[in-house]
This record gives structure tokens, sequence and C-alpha cells, in this order.
């Protein structure tokens, strides 16, 4: 009995559909990562951007920069917090071998929860981007719009591959500490929260061993805050940065099935 | 059908081991079409490992792991079995008709959800999320997962652990009724009851190591003795003191007695205890003899 020849390729795509889909309402489902991935940016911005950064209309420079570091700082966490603490506690619990014992797609397990944190990150863009053109009076081009929402929502892949590497080294315990040891520092040492120039000199050296200092430069680029310009170059860091990772992490995941 | 063909799961020599943990050490194994295999142990006697190499969750160190003639993992031998793990961690966020759904997804023709919720007995509990299920119904839950396919195969890793004495009568119904549909089934436990309400063979695991492996018949005969079971007032001291007799011991009024040839026995208990009551005499159960290989094994 040859069962594989008669899977159908729809039948497929609507298992991957289901996939990502029940991957989303889970962690809909769990409001200690839906309430902080979703409300904290969009706060922040808020609390940094409009309300500290002075001039509620008109040019506000504080409201165009924090709208292109937040949109980082929003994607980091469906990546990390998405991947890491649940690869770890799906690895742990044994959901991730019964998941493999099952004929589930190839590709899946990654596939699905990739699709789901660029759903998240999407959201994000989405309350960044009401609240920055209505509040903070940030006005950008329909193409700038465009590629900031590339940026952000393919932005978030290597977050997926840095929480994927902790997730599938990381005790079930350990995960969230060492995800949250990652994303605060980070966050800050990339400039995120205050320009890169207002920070001490060590710091703005170092800046370049995160990835989300090289993801907004390429957000501060397109929406015309500066950015060093050296597109190409930030591009490829982010790739190159992104495969590695997933390789390293997938290679453990290998191993420990 | 010839050998390889009705072979479904196989170890051959196969060695695991985890850090210093010599897991499996050269164990054989074969679970062949639509028979039923028990696999017995105490805690930590590769159970749980062994299965482990049979679906490709783990590969052995040294020997060789086979899933319908090739090495387990592809997906067409996944589609052919069902699993039920000791350890699932089933999301508890997502409720039981998502997870069946899911699931079912999987498979080119996979059964109908009412004959799942049928079969698994999860009927009132499709929009519950797993999280707020009981243990017994978690693990009806899970065995649902493992049935969705449509198996020839079902590898059960402690199905029962957690259940009720009626749940897990209502499984072993369950069980049957698939394996008279010809599924074959890889059982480990730790109930014997179970193996022998279930299993057509039996191997026994110890330490890593296979120590018994054949037909219920034949590790029931590894235990050469008889069990006399009575109510009696005679001391358990004294009878164990009779010739012929090997061993003695009281659950309560109950007397047991275990002994290689019981009818001299029998004269002797007559003789002495003129009020004996209940008196039974049948061969040694699984439990008797897996006491006493692994007695043998220590």
């Amino acid at each position: 009995m040859n069962t594989s020849l008669t899977f159908p390729r729809g039948a497929l795509i609507a298992s991957y559909a289901l996939e990502v889909r029940y991957e989303f309402i889970r962690l809909l489902r769990t409001p200690s990562f839906a309430v902080p991935t979703l409300l904290f940016p969009a706060m922040f911005y808020v609390l940094f951007g409009v309300l500290m950064g002075g001039h509620a209309s008109g040019d506000n420079p504080m409201a165009h920069y924090l709208l292109a570091t937040y949109c980082v700082f929003g994607v980091m966490a469906p990546g990390l917090f998405g991947f890491g603490i649940t690869v770890a506690t799906e690895r742990e619990r044994g959901w991730l071998a019964l998941k493999r014992v099952a004929p589930m797609p190839a590709g899946a397990y990654l596939g699905a929860k990739m699709l789901m944190a660029m759903l998240f990150a999407f959201l994000i863009f989405v309350t960044l981007a009401i609240l920055s053109s209505s509040l903070g009076g940030v006005r950008l081009l329909p193409t700038q719009w465009l590629a900031l929402m590339l940026l952000v929502v393919f932005g978030v892949l290597p977050f997926c591959a840095l929480g994927l590497v902790v997730g599938s080294y990381a005790s079930a315990q350990a995960a969230p500490a060492i995800i949250n040891l990652i994303y605060l520092p980070m966050a800050f040492l990339s400039g995120l929260w205050m320009p890169l120039r207002m920070l001490p000199n060590m710091v703005a050296q170092i800046a370049p061993l995160w990835p989300p200092y090289h993801l907004s430069q390429l957000t501060l680029y397109v929406i015309g805050q500066g950015g060093d310009g050296l597109v190409a170059m930030h591009g490829v860091v982010l790739i190159v940065m992104t495969v590695v990772l997933f390789v390293i992490a997938q290679r453990r995941l290998q191993r420990a099935g | 059908m010839n050998r390889s063909t009705a072979t479904i799961a196989s170890l051959r020599d196969a060695s695991k081991r985890y850090g210093k943990q010599l897991a499996l050490d050269q164990v054989t194994l074969e679970l062949r079409r639509g028979e039923v295999l028990a696999l017995l142990g105490p805690n930590g006697a590769g159970k749980t490992t062994a299965i482990a190499l049979m679906l490709g969750i783990a590969r052995p160190d040294n020997g060789e792991a086979t899933l319908f003639g090739t090495a387990p993992g592809s997906l067409d031998a996944r589609r052919r079995i069902g699993a039920m793990l000791q350890t699932d961690g089933v999301p508890g966020t997502l409720n039981v008709l998502e997870l069946i759904t899911l699931f079912r997804s999987y498979y080119p023709r996979p059964r109908s959800v009412a004959d799942i919720v049928a079969l698994a007995g999860v009927g009132g509990l499709l929009k519950h999320r797993y999280a707020s299920l009981s243990g017994g119904q978690q693990r009806r839950v899970q065995f649902a997962l493992a049935i969705v396919g449509n198996p020839q195969a079902l590898f059960l890793d402690e199905p029962t652990t957690g259940l009720d004495i009626e749940a897990r009568e209502t499984l072993w119904a369950t069980i049957r009724q698939l394996i008279s549909e010809g599924c074959a089934l890889l059982l480990t436990t730790h109930y014997l009851e179970e193996a022998e309400a279930l299993a057509d063979r039996v191997s026994v695991l110890m330490h890593g190591r296979m120590i018994a492996d054949g037909s219920l018949e034949q590790i029931r005969a590894r235990v050469s003795g008889k069990q006399i079971r009575c109510i009696s007032t005679l001391s358990e001291t004294l009878v164990a003191g009779w010739s012929d007799v090997r061993e003695a011991r009281r659950k309560g009024e109950w007397l047991e007695i275990v002994t290689v040839q019981p009818e001299p026995v029998l004269r002797q208990l007559l003789f002495e205890d003129t009020q004996v009551r209940e008196l039974e005499v049948r061969r040694a159960g699984l439990a008797e003899a897996f006491v006493e290989i692994t007695k043998e094994a220590a």
C-alpha cells in the first residue's frame, strides 16, 4: 500500500494552513505571550514617542525615529519568545516527538511557527502604523510604509532563528530567563530605545554584533531617519545570521530527536 | 506471508546509551503483523527507549531498528502507525476537536471524527481545552490521536497509567476491537494483567537487557509451579516448612502456597486443616512468572 501517492497537494496545503492557524490560536490563548507581545511596543511608543516626544503634530523626529526602532523592538518578541519558549517546552515535554512520529509534513513544524511569527509581526506593524500616523504625526509615502511593512514582516526571521537556537538547547525552565536576558539588553544595546549617539561610545562600537542593530539601520533608512545607508551590507548580515542560526538549531534538533 | 512482509517493526542487537546510562543493551525484538506484543519490565528497564528506537525518535548507537522494512522515520511508515508516548506534552491551549482535526490533516485517509470519538470515548470533551481535562481524559485524547490514521500498528507506552479500572477495561475493549480488525500492537505496561488480557507474546526487559521472550504460555512455563489458594487458619510459616512447598504467604484470611507438586501438598493441607474453604489450584499467572524471571536476572 503506497499512501504517499494518494496525498493530494491541496490536502498538504490544508495541513500547513491548519498548523499555522492553531499555532496562532495557541499563542493568542496564552496571555503571557500575546499581551506583552502586542501591547508593549504600542505602549512604549505612545509613552516615549508621543507623550514625551514633544509636539503631537508637525515635525516630530522622536515619533519618526521611534517608529522605526519600535518596529524592530516589536518583532523581536514573537521571534524570540514564540520560538524560544515554545520549542524548548515542546521538545522537553514530548509534543515535538509525538508530531515527528505522526506523519506531520516535513517542515510544517518550523514553517508554521515562522508564519505565525510573521503574522504577529504584521499585527505589531499595523498597530504602530496607526498610532504613529494618528497620534505621532508621522507622515510617510505609501512606498515607505510598504517598505517598512516588508522589513518588519521578514525582519522577524533572524529573531525566530535566534529563539530557535535557545529553544533547541535550553530546558523549558531556563528558556524564558535566557530569552529575557537576550531580549531587553539587546534592544537597548542596538539603540532601539535611545539613539546610539546618545549612548557611550563603546555601546555604539559593539552594536554591529546584534541583529536588531542591522534591522533598525534598514528601518531608519526607509523612513528617511538616517541609518548609515549601507543597505546591502545590513541585509546580507541579517540573512547570514539567520541562516547560520537556523542551521545550528536544526542540527541540534535533529540530534536531540 | 513471508517473514519480511510479516514484520512491522524490529530491533536487531540494538543498544542505546544516554550519557553514562546504558538504556538498552543488544536487544532484539520483533513486532509482526496482527500480533500483540507486551514489553514488560520495571521502571528504567528500557521499555520506552525500545519504543523510541522503533519509532525513530532516537537512533540506536549500535545495531539496527526498522519500521516496515526501512529505517524508522519515513513519512510513508509513519502514516501506517499510531503512537501514544509517555511524555506527550500536548499543548493545553488547544481543544480536543482542534487536536483531532490537526492530526487528521496529516493522513491521506483518516478515520472520521465520529469514529474517533466513539472509539476513544472523547465525545463530551471535544470543546474542552486539553489543559482542563483530568489525567484519565487526557490519556483518552492521546489514544484518540494515536488511532486517527487508521494505523496498521499501534505503539502504546503505558496506555492505562492513571486510568481507573472502568476506564482501563473500556480501553482494553477498544484495543481488542482494533486487534480483531488486524491492527498490530506493541504495548509497554507495569500492569501484568494488562499484558495477560491483551498480549500474544511477552518480552521482559530488565536493566536494558531482554531477559525473557516468548508466548504467554512459554513465559508462564518458566515458572513450573502451581498456586494453591484457600481460606485456612494454618500458619504460613508452618506450611512453608512442608516438603514440596516452595513458598507460602498469607493475604488476610487467604493462604497462598506455591508448589511444583500440588497433589501431596493438597493431601497434607486437607489433613491438617479440616475447615479449609474456597480451595483452588491454578497455574502461576504472568505476575508470578514475572517475579520469578526478574529474580533470576537480578
